[in-house]
């Protein structure tokens, strides 16, 4: 017996079971870990039947089935222990104060699943669960009851959205670039006047005139939009609906405020599928509403998106540069280990310390000169001197470069001696032979580096709240008016999204699925972009490989 | 200063072998001999000693090297064979601490001169290593790398150099249909032949080959021997091998190296049928080595 357990110990079987087990829980770890974002934030896009309860106190409780579960160990006797209670998303907000009502199952006289139950989207005040009891246009009531009215409501709405478009485009794009050809014209005034402080000369206040004229065309245009929105807005607001719910709760909502309207107790497998594929495009698609709980991310995806590609762009050649002086050019000794060292302890500092030095190294002494050297005319409010993509992008290419030197030391140091050899025999100098043989043979290398220094950064939130990010970014970093790149603007990233919606939100209940979305996303946003890199290096691998026999 | 001595334990084991003392100093200079005077000199060593840092590898080297023809260095593994020949392009610069004293002379002026330009000598002395290292590139960009480097552009005359340059290492008619293609598709006889190519584009007056066909099957080695044949004719090629049947095959001389030293330099039939010392008679009648 004692010896076969010896012989079982010496065959090594148990060290197998042992390194298979560690890989089977981490495994287990990471894909159920994945399974749970999937399924609460895949679930989020699903439109559920919408119940509606009659309680024993002949109360009604509207709305969509949100969660079921065994009341937890209580004192209070209201809440008895042991027993099951529904979490209702009950929607409108504006009357009840709260998205989701708890209900005992033992409250429930009747469950029903009325198919003309209308379920708003609305621009405010989240969702809206009620039957339709009139349509009005002004004050005539264009049509009256829910049949009618719901037939009188779907062609109302999708001319409201198109008005809605229409006033957005107005605001944003029109009145946005009179307003920047106002500023422009405001700062080339400020211009002159910093720079001839004393008596202008006639050139110059010529030149002032000309730009003042200019602000007060630029001002009688946006009077003139300004008058076309208003008129918009009318029509915008001509048609309002009365909707009424089940416990005889009414409310008057401008057309204008839905932008959709769906019966889903009606509605087939097919028509919600599509549904769902609708809501999966507008969550990727459009911008966050009611503080960022509902509407979509796009902003976030394509901050995200955007900082990671600047900062690779700028880790890779610095990272790049940094490995081959240590590599090839510097004489190895204590001097470079130690530089070694520091590089690898580098990746190791808190990434806060990094957005601390960050916030004063680029913003306040980088940025705050710029701003002093060229753009002192919009002093004091700041342009470069405060948090910024760029900031942001640099911040996360300091904290992410140790993986590249690293990756692209190991790459260079795996490229066969016979290369460089080879390329010297042959009358190539160092230089020649580091660009035609050595680096493109050390590529794969250098992109493995660039794919965690990717993985790394996108993940990143810490030092982006002090560097540049914001709940909230009024306008996306590209954008139509020169210079395009507006690499000084504050931006919105998934991370942070996630810890702002989820922990700072004050509906914290309907952010929870918000949350679970943008893990999703920004989960998928960095396997893409490895994804990317990888089949690049990949490519490379196979133009590389092979070496020597 | 003189120079330190070869590790003394391993000239003892050789000296109990062989009884008679080596005494290469002082035979100074082992010129090819009498048949020689109707060849042209391409290179001439005369006393040189290598050194890695403290590590003395080569001892005293005294030879000429004659034009057009097949040189060999014989010698059993370690006796500096390829550190001399690493010597006569300078590839040894690279090893840090290296340092060479003595002269080496190639068509009269000193590779080790103030003024050479170490990448005009390079394409002068052309180079095929052990193990043959194809750039992981198109065979084509193989071939046209060196002449690129030294300004070639032209699309027309690159194509004639690389077309001359596979015709020179007998690769052509096996390749030229898939010049594109990667040079890792090829076999390793055809490899090490790309290799020759890419060396010969250069125009190069001198070839070293470094054991070339150590990790060839016969064949592919036998095709490099004969290549050596019709190659001898536009330059001079000093090679390095192991196989002392490649070394009485190809080349018209040969020198026996031990332990840093030249031992014996001659006329590849005299060393081989009528060695004038014990030491290379055991070597190549593989008493030793």
């Amino acid at each position: 017996m004692r010896t076969s357990f010896k012989k079982f110990l010496a065959s090594g079987n148990l060290f197998i079971w042992g390194c298979a087990a560690g890989v089977s829980v981490s495994l287990l770890m990471v894909f159920g870990l994945l399974l749970l974002i999937m399924i609460n934030g895949l679930a989020y896009f699903w439109i559920s039947d919408i119940v509606e309860l009659t309680l024993k106190d002949k109360q009604h409780v509207t709305g969509q089935l949100a969660g079921r579960e065994i009341i937890p160990r209580s004192v209070t006797p209201d809440r008895p222990e042991g027993k099951g209670r529904l979490r209702i998303k009950i929607g409108n907000r504006d009357i009840y104060g709260l998205d989701f009502k708890w209900v005992n199952d033992d409250q429930i006289v009747s469950e029903m699943y009325p198919a003309d139950i209308v379920l708003l989207e609305r621009r405010e005040w989240g969702n809206m669960y009620a039957r339709i009891k009139a349509v009005y246009r002004g004050e005539a009531v264009q049509a009256e009851g829910n049949e009618a009215g719901w037939i009188a409501l779907v062609s109302l709405i999708s001319t409201a959205n198109d008005l809605h478009r229409q006033i957005t485009r107005i605001e944003k794009n029109e009145i946005g670039s009179i307003n920047a050809d106002i500023e422009q014209a405001r700062l080339k005034i400020r211009t002159f006047e910093i720079g001839n402080s004393s008596v202008p000369d006639m050139r110059g206040r010529g030149q002032i005139d000309d730009l003042k004229a200019q602000v007060v065309a630029a001002e009688s245009r946006y009077q003139e939009k300004t008058i076309e929105l208003e008129a918009l807005r009318t029509q915008f607001d001509e048609y309002s609906i009365l909707m009424v719910d089940a416990n005889g709760r009414e409310k008057q909502i401008p057309v204008g405020q839905i932008i959709r309207a769906l019966r889903p107790n009606e509605m087939g497998l097919f028509h919600k599928s599509w549904i769902y594929l609708t809501n999966v495009w507008s969550v990727l698609s459009t911008e966050p509403r009611e503080a960022n709980t509902e509407g979509g991310i796009f902003p976030a995806i394509f901050g995200t998106v955007m900082m990671v590609i600047i900062m690779s762009l700028i880790v890779v050649p610095f990272g790049v540069l940094a490995a081959l002086y240590l590599r090839e050019y510097a004489r190895q000794g204590a001097m470079v280990r130690l530089v070694r060292i520091a590089v690898n302890n580098l990746a190791g500092v808190p990434s806060i310390v990094f957005g601390v030095f960050g916030l004063g190294f680029f913003i306040y002494a980088i940025g705050g000169t710029l701003d002093t050297l060229f753009f002192p005319e919009r002093l004091p409010a700041p342009t470069f001197g405060t948090g910024g993509i760029l900031w942001a992008s640099l911040t996360l290419a300091l904290l992410t470069v140790p993986v590249v030197i690293v990756s692209t030391e190991e790459g260079l140091a795996a490229v066969p001696r016979e290369f460089r050899e080879g390329s010297l025999a042959l009358g190539a100098t160092k230089l020649e032979t580091m660009l035609k043989v050595v680096i493109p043979s050390a590529l794969p290398g250098i992109l493995t580096g660039l794919i965690l220094a990717m993985a790394r950064a996108a993940g990143e939130v810490a030092p982006l709240m002090l560097t540049g990010v914001v709940k909230l970014a009024p306008s996306l970093p590209v954008d139509g008016s020169w210079p395009f790149f507006h690499f000084d603007r504050k931006f919105m990233h998934l991370g942070f999204h996630i810890y702002d919606v989820g922990f700072q939100s004050p509906n914290v209940e309907a952010a929870k699925p918000m949350v679970y979305i943008t893990t999703l996303v920004l989960i998928t946003v960095v396997v893409l972009l490895n994804f990317t890199a990888i089949v690049l290096r990949n490519h490379l691998r196979k133009k590389y490989a092979g070496s020597v026999l | 200063m003189p120079p330190s001595p070869p590790s003394t334990e391993q000239r003892s084991q050789v000296e109990g072998l062989i009884p008679q003392r080596l005494n290469v100093q002082d035979d100074h200079r082992q010129s090819p001999g009498h048949d020689s005077k109707a060849h042209a000199v391409k290179l001439a060593l005369s006393q040189v000693d290598f050194f890695y840092g403290d590590r003395q590898a080569l001892f005293k080297i005294n030879i000429e090297i004659v034009k057009n023809q097949v040189t060999s260095f014989i010698g059993p593994s370690g006796c500096g064979k390829s550190t001399l020949l690493r010597c006569l392009n300078r590839l040894n610069d690279l090893v840090e601490g290296s340092r060479l004293e003595g002269t080496m002379l190639l068509d009269g002026t000193d590779i080790y001169g103030p003024d050479v330009d170490i990448t005009d000598l390079r394409k002068r002395v052309g180079m095929v290593f052990q193990k043959s290292n194809p750039f992981p590139k198109s065979i084509y960009e193989n071939v046209a790398y060196g002449p690129r480097l030294h300004g070639i552009k032209n699309r027309g005359q690159l194509d004639q150099i690389v077309e001359e340059g596979l015709k020179g290492a007998g690769l052509w008619e096996e390749v030229k249909d898939r010049l594109q293609a990667s040079a890792f598709g090829l076999s390793g006889g055809q490899q090490q032949r790309l290799c020759i190519a890419r060396a010969l584009a250069v125009k190069p007056d001198v070839l070293l080959m470094d054991e070339p066909c150590s990790a060839l099957d016969p064949v592919a080695t036998a095709k490099i021997e004969e290549l050596l044949f019709s190659l001898k004719q536009d330059l001079t090629v000093v090679i390095v091998t192991h196989n002392m049947q490649q070394a009485a095959r190809v080349s018209d001389w040969t020198a026996f190296m031990y332990l840093g030293e030249i031992v014996e330099f001659g006329l590849t039939k005299q060393i081989f049928t009528t060695p004038s010392k014990k030491q290379t008679d055991d070597y190549i009648t593989g008493r030793f080595g």
